[in-house]
């Protein structure tokens, strides 16, 4: 039964993202879709997130680093190429299948180092200690006056696709789904792999893996490192669909917020974060539509979800917890 | 060698007030486990307070208790709200939770007050200078903080290794099952030390106030290097926490006062500058890293 409706309801999910691009402009063209592409985008990040907290139990608060990185990488290349100054013998670029793998490798990169100290530790210190390195890339963005400082980086365009403008924004739809799809599957393989056996075994008992003869650093950092780059991959898209890289991107707030989007999604379920990242941007755009100080009405909500759905919509939809 | 003296004292106050936070933070997480984000929005609401209180009454000393009161009574309503269903949750739930407290904070600063920051007036009483030496003058304001931070610390100090009150914090934060078991009544120390590192806090919002201007999101700035300071003490450790403060606090007003200028011996103009923010901005992160290479548990970790 428990089976059955799970399965149900990955189908509808699916049924749902598919179908945006043909209802969307029914319901009011591109502010639909503009609100679905943010959704996926946002889920990407956030099902990243989910590889580390639902699988690994590392609870991560940092993680909005990597989608920043990422996010600047797009904008920084895109600056490079605009203004005709290149970057260290490098024009800049403004091709999508250039910048988007580099994102992830820079993000990538900054989740090895980060990773590679921060998992010298655990527990509450690996809470704070994700969330002070975040800190850390925040502050120097905001000191990069060069890139705009405090206020950002705007792009002219969005990045061309194999030569080719993304001026549709449907078409643009289509690529974040597929990269969310990617994303999933890689996730779903990992999870089902040795690799995933070994990381949910050391979150239920690191001892006994290590007992057992696995090298639980290099497998939590392995994961770290891939959760940071699908995350960069995510900065990537939101860079261009805003056509615009801030300080904020980086900020601890959005990682509080991925967190929110895992947690009231469903941890360790693969369509969780989605469930878990639409939640999130309704609500969040409803309560804006309502008052300008919606914060005061979110806070709470954020509270409720943390005090009495720890197992998230996706828990309830499918009738069981951590599988 | 001014300069450096002058800077030296900034960097003891900034230590001083960093010891008022995680003294706090520090004996919540080590006793009662639960990790508090928002003990920086107590912070913010006793600055809050503070200023209002001063806007009102036109009165410093009036805005002290004002801001006391204010931390305190919000730090138990808190306690009582929501603190004490975090007991039994696992990290992750107290992260998300005390996220939702400080965005409802924040929010409800912004929709009552305004997001314009706002100016506390020093104490006519400690307006002045006082000449450390000669050429050396000092604000009388800090040198005041100062005094109260290290009161605050003496009197932590004393009431922590030479009370009864203290044995059962430091029995807490080191076993906390064995101390109950023992018959100590754990919930009620548990509002104790809570309200106690909401009074702290509010203290060190109050004290801020003529020093920096009131804003939403003071708190979490100063809760991040906060938290920077009870990593690199060691989590639990009111011992760690005054070393940490005082190694953050000067490498923080150091950095801020000599990289830039060390950096442009080197190099020059604009990327001196730029680097120069950017890395007395991130140092306290670094020596943050550092520390945790050599001693992934802090200086003092609690609990042996």
């Amino acid at each position: 039964m428990g089976l059955n409706r799970q399965t149900f309801a990955a189908l509808l999910v699916i049924a749902c993202l598919i179908a945006v691009p043909y209802v969307a402009p029914m319901l009011g063209g591109n502010y639909v879709i503009t609100l679905a592409t943010r959704v996926v985008i946002l889920a990407i990040a956030a099902s990243s997130l989910d590889l580390l907290i639902g699988r690994g139990a590392l609870v991560s608060f940092g993680h909005a680093a990597y989608f920043g990185l990422g996010g600047y990488v797009v904008g920084i290349a895109a600056f490079h190429l605009a203004n005709d100054v290149p970057i260290f013998g490098w024009a800049g670029s403004n091709e999508a299948l250039v910048v988007w793998p580099l994102a992830m490798l820079v993000s990538g990169f900054a989740a090895l180092l980060i990773g590679a100290l921060s998992l010298r530790t655990s527990g509450v210190y690996f809470i704070m200690i994700t969330l002070a390195f975040a800190q850390m890339i925040y502050f120097v963005f905001i000191a990069l006056k060069y890139y705009g400082g405090d206020d950002g980086l705007s792009m002219t365009s969005r990045n061309l696709f194999a030569g080719t403008r993304i001026t549709n924004a449907q078409t643009f739809y289509w690529i974040c789904l597929s990269a969310l799809g990617l994303c999933l599957l890689i996730q779903w393989r990992l999870v089902v792999s040795r690799f995933g056996m070994a990381l949910r075994g050391a979150a239920s008992n690191e001892r006994r893996m290590a007992a057992l003869g696995f090298s639980v650093y290099g497998y939590r950092l392995v994961a770290f490192v891939i959760a940071g780059m699908m995350a960069g991959l995510a900065g990537a898209l939101w860079a261009n669909l805003n056509r615009f890289v801030s300080p904020d991107m980086l900020g601890w707030v959005r990682s509080g917020e991925f967190m929110v989007m895992v947690i009231m999604g469903g941890l360790s379920s693969l369509f969780g974060p989605i469930v878990g990242a639409a939640a999130f941007l309704l609500v969040e755009t409803a309560l804006a539509g309502w008052t300008e100080h919606w914060q005061v009405a979110f806070g709470p909500f954020v509270l409720l979800v943390a005090l009495f759905a720890p197992r998230g919509i996706w828990g309830l939809v499918s009738g069981k917890g951590k599988p | 060698m001014q300069l450096l003296f002058e800077q030296l004292l900034n960097g003891l106050q900034l230590s001083l007030t960093l010891f008022l936070l995680a003294a706090g933070l520090t004996l919540v997480f080590g006793i009662m486990g639960v990790i508090n984000l928002a003990h920086g929005s107590l912070y913010m609401l006793g600055a809050y307070a503070g200023a209002l209180a001063a806007a009102k009454f036109g009165s410093f000393w009036l805005a002290l208790p004002a801001a006391l009161i204010a931390a305190g009574l919000i730090g138990a309503a808190m306690e009582w709200l929501v603190v004490r269903r975090l007991y039994a949750l696992d990290h992750l739930s107290q992260v998300l939770a005390t996220f939702g407290l400080i965005l409802f904070f924040n929010g409800t600063i912004a929709w009552g007050v305004g997001r314009a920051p706002l100016q506390m007036d020093t104490p006519a009483l400690l307006s002045g200078f006082v000449q450390l030496g000669p050429g050396l003058p000092y604000p009388t304001y800090r040198l005041a903080v100062m005094g109260v931070g290290v009161l605050v610390a003496l009197g932590l100090w004393y009431v922590i290794a030479r009370t009864k009150l203290g044995m059962l914090i430091r029995a807490g934060s080191d076993k906390r099952e064995m101390v109950a078991a023992l018959g100590v009544n754990i919930a009620g120390l548990f509002t104790l030390v809570f309200g106690l590192g909401a009074l702290l806090a509010g203290l060190a919002g109050v004290l801020v106030g003529p020093i920096r201007s009131v804003q939403i999101g003071m708190g979490e700035q100063v809760l991040i290097t906060t938290f920077v300071v009870i990593v690199v003490g060691g989590i639990g450790s009111i011992r760690g926490a005054f070393v940490g403060a005082l190694l953050i606090g000067m490498c923080d007003t150091l950095s801020r006062a000599y990289a830039p200028m060390l950096l442009k011996m080197w190099l020059t103009g604009a990327l001196a500058d730029g680097l120069g923010a950017a890395l007395s901005s991130i140092m306290i992160y670094l020596v943050m890293a550092v520390v945790l290479v050599v001693r992934p548990r802090g200086l003092f970790p609690a609990g042996g």
